[in-house]
C-alpha cells in the first residue's frame, strides 16, 4: 500500500450548548486516514464517536480544528463521502431500487445509465430479484446490503460506517460484516468504522484508533497485522488469526471498562 | 396462494373462517331489519306517538317524493358540495400551515400555545361570527366546516412531520440535500398515512361544520331539511334527512379507505 494519506483530522474539538450547561465530547483530535484503509474507531458508549463521524461528513461544524479530504476543508456535506447508519433507513414507501437511487435522485443525475448501474450493483450483492420488492419484504441483512448499495452508488471515496452492524442479530452481523468487509476491499474504498464490538474492529481494520471517555480524546493508535489462515483475506477468517487474541486483551485493558 | 394444493385440515380452517364472517354480516343485517320492522309494527299498532317518532313507510314514501319532484338531489348536492369544498380546502390548508410550522421552528414554537388553546375549543361557537364576517350563503359555511377540520389537521400532521427519525434526514443531508428536498423526499412521504388519516376524520367533522352551518343560515341542504323539518314538526323530513346523512357520509369514508388502500400498498 503506498500509504498516500487520504483524510487530516486537524485538532479537533466539540462542545454541545444547551440550556442545562455545556458538555464537552471532544478534546484535541489529531489523527489521519491513509487511502484505501479501513480504520476502525473504539470508544466507551456515549463517547463522542459519532459526533466526530458527523464533523467529518461536514454535517455539523466542530468549535476548533478543521478537517481535510484529499487536501481540501471539509465544509459541508460533500458527493466524496459517504455514510452509513447504525438502522439502514430504507424508506418504506419505495421499492428497494427506488431505495437504491435515493442519492443520485437527491443531487439530481438519475439517467438510464444510473438505473442500469443500480441493477448490476443488486445483481452483484444478490438483491437482484427484490429490485421491486419493498423493504419490510427483506430480512435485516438484505436491507442493510441495500443501504450499502445506496451509499456506493453515487461513488464516494470516503465512507464512515456508524456502528453499521449493530441492529442486526448476531450470526447477520457476522456474516454482514464479512460481507461488506469484502466489499470495501474490492472497490478499494477508504472507511471509517466507528463500532463498539471489539473482535469487529480487529477482523475488519487495517488500524484501530481506541478513544477516552468523554470528552474523547485519543488513547492509542494500534496497527493491526494479522495472519490470517489460508492467505486469503476475509474478516472472518481473520478472526482465528493467532494475533487475534492479543489485540483483543489489548484493546479491551485501554478501553478500561468499569461497570 | 394458490388453492389448488390445500391440506384438507386447511380447508376446514378457513371453511370455519368463512362461515363466522357470514354469521356477523347475518346478524348485522338482521338487527338492521328488525329495528325497522319493529319501529313499523310500533307505529301500526299505536306503541308509539307516530307524531314524534315517525314510521320507516312513511320516511320511505317522502324519499321517494323528494327523489321525484328533484328536491332531494337538490338539498344533498348543496350539502356534499359544501362538505367536499370544506374537508379538502381544510386538509390542505392544514398540512400547508404545518409544513410552514415544520420550515420554522421558531414559528412553531410561538404558535403552539394558540393551537392548543384553539383545538380544546369548540369550533362550532364560531360559527354565528364566521357567519357574519363571512356572510349568510355557501361561503359562510364551507368557512366553519374548514374551521372544524383544520386545527386537528395543523397538529395532526405537525406532529407526524417531527416524528420522522432524525437520521433519516441526516441520512438525505450526507447526500446534499436541501431543506425543499427533504420535505419532499422524506418528511411528506412519510407523513402521508396520517394525512390520510386525518383525511378520513375531517370527512366527519367538516359534516358537523356544514349542519351546523346550515342550522344558522338555512336556505339550502341537509342540515336545512332538519332544522325545516324540526320547525314544522315533519319527522317523516327530519328522520330522512338523518338518514341519508348517515348513508351519504358512511359512503365518503369508504371511497377514502379504497384511496388509502391504492396509495398505500407499500404499507401491506
Amino acid at each position: 500500500m503506498g500509504k498516500r494519506t487520504m483524510v487530516e483530522i486537524k485538532n479537533i474539538g466539540m462542545t454541545y450548548h444547551t440550556f442545562n450547561g455545556e458538555t464537552e465530547a471532544l478534546r484535541n483530535m489529531d489523527f489521519h486516514v491513509y487511502e484505501g484503509e479501513i480504520l476502525g474507531i473504539v470508544g466507551p458508549s456515549g463517547c463522542g464517536k459519532s459526533t466526530l463521524l458527523s464533523i467529518i461528513a461536514g454535517l455539523i461544524k466542530p468549535s476548533t480544528g478543521e478537517v481535510l479530504v484529499n487536501g481540501k476543508k471539509v465544509v459541508g456535506p460533500t458527493k466524496d463521502i459517504g455514510y452509513m447508519f447504525q438502522k439502514d433507513h430504507l424508506f418504506e414507501w419505495r421499492t428497494i431500487l427506488q431505495n437504491v437511487l435515493l442519492g443520485l435522485e437527491i443531487q439530481g443525475r438519475v439517467k438510464e445509465e444510473d438505473v442500469k448501474k443500480a441493477e448490476k450493483l443488486l445483481e452483484t450483492y444478490g438483491l437482484a430479484e427484490f429490485k421491486d420488492s419493498y423493504p419490510r419484504q427483506l430480512s435485516g441483512g438484505m436491507r442493510q446490503r441495500a443501504a450499502l448499495i445506496r451509499t456506493l452508488i453515487v461513488e464516494p471515496n470516503l465512507l464512515l460506517l456508524d456502528e453499521p452492524f449493530s441492529a442486526l442479530d448476531y450470526q447477520t452481523r457476522l456474516a454482514i460484516s464479512d460481507e461488506i468487509g469484502l466489499i470495501l476491499k474490492k472497490e478499494k474504498k477508504t472507511a471509517l468504522l466507528v463500532t463498539h464490538d471489539i473482535a469487529e474492529a480487529i477482523s475488519l481494520s487495517d488500524r484501530i484508533i481506541v478513544l477516552t471517555k468523554r470528552p474523547a480524546t485519543i488513547k492509542d493508535i494500534i496497527e493491526i497485522e494479522l495472519t490470517c489462515p489460508g492467505g486469503e483475506w476475509s474478516p472472518i477468517k481473520c478472526r482465528e488469526a493467532p494475533e487475534f487474541r492479543h489485540y483483543f486483551n489489548k484493546i479491551w485493558k485501554e478501553l478500561d471498562v468499569h461497570v | 396462494m394458490s388453492k389448488t394444493n390445500i391440506s384438507k385440515e386447511h380447508a376446514k380452517y378457513l371453511n370455519k373462517i368463512k362461515k363466522r364472517r357470514r354469521y356477523i354480516l347475518i346478524v348485522q343485517i338482521s338487527i338492521l331489519i328488525l329495528g325497522l320492522i319493529l319501529w313499523e309494527v310500533a307505529a301500526k299498532l299505536k306503541w308509539i306517538d307516530v307524531f314524534l317518532t315517525s314510521y320507516p313507510s312513511g320516511i320511505w314514501t317522502l324519499f321517494l317524493q323528494y327523489l321525484k319532484n328533484g328536491n332531494l338531489i337538490y338539498h344533498v348536492g348543496i350539502s356534499v358540495f359544501e362538505n367536499i369544498i370544506g374537508f379538502t380546502a381544510g386538509t390542505l390548508l392544514g398540512i400547508l400551515i404545518a409544513i410552514g410550522l415544520w420550515w420554522s421552528d421558531f414559528w412553531a414554537r410561538v404558535f403552539d400555545p394558540y393551537l392548543v388553546v384553539l383545538n380544546s375549543l369548540p369550533k362550532t361557537a364560531l360559527a354565528p361570527i364566521i357567519i357574519i364576517w363571512i356572510g349568510a350563503g355557501y361561503s359562510g359555511i364551507i368557512v366553519t366546516a374548514i374551521t372544524v377540520s383544520i386545527v386537528v389537521t395543523i397538529m395532526n400532521v405537525y406532529s407526524s412531520f417531527i416524528s420522522l427519525d432524525k437520521d433519516k434526514i441526516k441520512l438525505l443531508e450526507t447526500f446534499g440535500a436541501t431543506k425543499f428536498q427533504i420535505l419532499k423526499k422524506v418528511v411528506l412521504p412519510h407523513s402521508i398515512p396520517s394525512m390520510i388519516s386525518t383525511l378520513k376524520v375531517n370527512i366527519g367533522l367538516s359534516w358537523v361544520g356544514v349542519i351546523v352551518g346550515e342550522f344558522l343560515v338555512s336556505k339550502a341542504g341537509i342540515g336545512y331539511l332538519i332544522v325545516y323539518g324540526g320547525q314544522v314538526f315533519k319527522l317523516d323530513l327530519v328522520m330522512m334527512s338523518v338518514f341519508i346523512l348517515a348513508v351519504i357520509s358512511a359512503l365518503m369514508y369508504k371511497i377514502i379507505s379504497i384511496i388509502e388502500d391504492k396509495f398505500l400498498k407499500w404499507n401491506e
